[in-house]
């Protein structure tokens, strides 16, 4: 049975994480799983609207689970999906805020309409590991990313608060490690995986930003990896086009290229750029996919 | 708006408790929270400290506090809390209230907020170009990400044109009534 999703893409696809976008279309095109864009969704409101009050923040996202409501009615979901983990949250925590009857209630008044809001929703990750099953990727892959090492950053809050979230082990994940190795890449311990980036402090406080996005390239140079991998589209962000103002401001050095996993899982499956926009990333990573053929030549 | 700041304000205590709907009482001050928060090098106090305020009924320096705009909202505070407390859902209400009162003390995140929604609300979607250009005249401030717009152009990750929703008015429907709602 082919798997079938509601798919919120989220705004920064449009923009700033278009090959997150892209990249994660066309893998789930690749392995049979139809995602069906709900039509005219809306921004959730990320953090500024539960910043500023949480019933506006549940209405933003209520309209796009009403929307999904009424694609469950036409045709068979398995469930929504998002790759961004800040519209997951806002997502979830609404789906789970609307079990309360007086909630419920009000949400409704605003939207303007009934909810219902029972589908599943998962992480693009997330249904990789638990609805595919890692196996079905590993089909795929027939370039295998042997010889590059990498850290599996997975920011904050893709895996918290676990009561809401309910995905993977909060202080220890390991979704994208296995997948990575699933891969073939060589994936490197990394103790930073799960702390903050500053997320979207980025604008207001570089401070911030400098001292949290700086400490992690800083963790996984020192652990030896050629390359990040994040499923955050703000985490790539303060990783890989603020890393130049991380440099100034720390006086580092780093060059560190800073992938989706849907990237890399495109690259392994043999997809061209026009799948995996890796000249979209602000550090290149040229110079090492090249050195990496060089490096599979060696090992062989 | 209360001109002398009451040292014990017992009526806060319990507004905090409704909105987060969160038992503050059982904080027992471990630090778990603190130990986790990333951003607790920036903050004036301390999230177990906000939490102390808190409980303590200190109403005007847990709504001044810095901390409160500054909170990433990574959910490690929630995460590790020993008695469940959702921490982070904590300071999202006292930003709620503190907003409330005009007291907004990161005056640059206050702004990037409301220029953020305002897109939301003009577009149904962020409109990532018109949303800095929102904050720029909202705060007087240079554009501060302006040495990284050459290279967001050049890779397209500043879109120039706005995505707006085709149902706009849904949009604004949601806005109108929730202000209606919060009279
Ligand atoms: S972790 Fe929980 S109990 Fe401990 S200080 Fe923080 S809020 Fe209080
Ligand atoms: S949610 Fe806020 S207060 Fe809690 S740990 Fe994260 S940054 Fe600190």
């Amino acid at each position: 049975m082919s798997l079938c999703y509601a798919y919120y893409p989220g705004c920064s696809g449009l923009g700033t994480s278009l090959e997150y976008d892209t990249s994660t279309r066309a893998l789930c095109e690749s392995l049979g799983i139809e995602l069906v864009e709900i039509p005219d969704w809306n921004c959730c409101g990320s953090t500024p609207a539960h910043a500023v009050d949480h019933l506006l923040s549940a209405c933003l996202v209520g309209r796009n689970l009403g929307i999904a409501d009424d694609m469950a009615e036409e045709r068979k979901l398995d469930g929504i999906l998002t790759p961004c983990p800040s519209c997951l949250k806002n997502l979830k925590t609404t789906q789970h805020r609307l079990a309360d009857p007086e909630f419920h209630r009000k949400v409704e008044l605003v939207v303007g309409r009934t909810l219902t809001a029972d589908l599943p929703i998962k992480s693009v990750l997330q249904m990789l590991v638990e609805d595919l099953g890692l196996e079905a990727l590993a089909k795929l892959v027939q370039k295998p990313l042997a010889g590059l090492k990498v850290v599996p950053y997975y920011g904050c809050i893709m895996i918290r608060p676990p009561q809401i979230m309910q995905f993977d082990d909060p202080e220890n994940p390991m979704a994208l490690d296995n997948l990575l190795a699933e891969l073939g890449a060589e994936v490197l311990p990394f103790a930073l995986k799960t702390d903050c980036c500053g997320a979207s402090l980025g604008t207001t406080r570089k401070d911030v930003i400098a001292k949290l996005s700086g400490r992690i390239l800083d963790a996984a140079e020192e652990a030896g990896a050629d390359a990040i991998v994040t499923a955050c589209p703000l985490c790539q962000l303060n990783l890989d086009m603020r890393q130049s103002q991380i440099n100034k401001a720390n006086h580092s050095g780093h060059n560190m290229p800073v992938f989706y996993y849907t990237q890399l899982a495109g690259l392994a499956a043999g997809q061209g750029e026009t799948s995996t926009m890796m000249d979209k990333l602000c550090v290149s990573p040229r110079p090492l996919l090249a050195s990496l053929a060089g490096r599979t030549g060696e090992g062989a | 708006m209360s001109s002398s700041p009451k040292t014990f304000d017992s009526e806060f205590i319990a507004e905090v408790q409704r909105e987060s709907e969160q038992n503050l009482a059982l904080c027992y001050q471990c630090g778990n929270c603190t130990a986790g928060c990333p951003v607790s090098f920036a903050y004036d106090y301390p999230v177990n400290q906000i939490m102390r305020l808190v409980q303590a009924g200190r109403k005007q320096e847990a709504l001044s506090s810095h901390a409160i705009w500054l909170c990433a909202s990574c959910e490690t505070c929630t995460t590790r809390c020993p008695n469940d407390i959702d921490v982070a859902r904590i300071m999202d209400v006292l930003r709620h209230m503190a907003r409330r009162e005009d007291i907004v003390s990161e005056k640059a995140v206050g702004a990037f907020w409301k220029a953020f929604l305002e897109s939301v609300e003009k577009h149904g979607r962020v409109f990532e170009l018109g949303l800095m250009a929102n904050y720029v005249s909202k705060t007087g401030r240079m554009f501060t990400d302006v040495d990284l717009a050459p290279m967001a152009l050049r890779k397209g990750k500043l879109g120039l044109r706005a995505h707006d929703i085709k149902k706009l008015a849904e949009i604004r429907g949601i806005f109108d009534r929730y202000r209606e709602q919060k009279q």
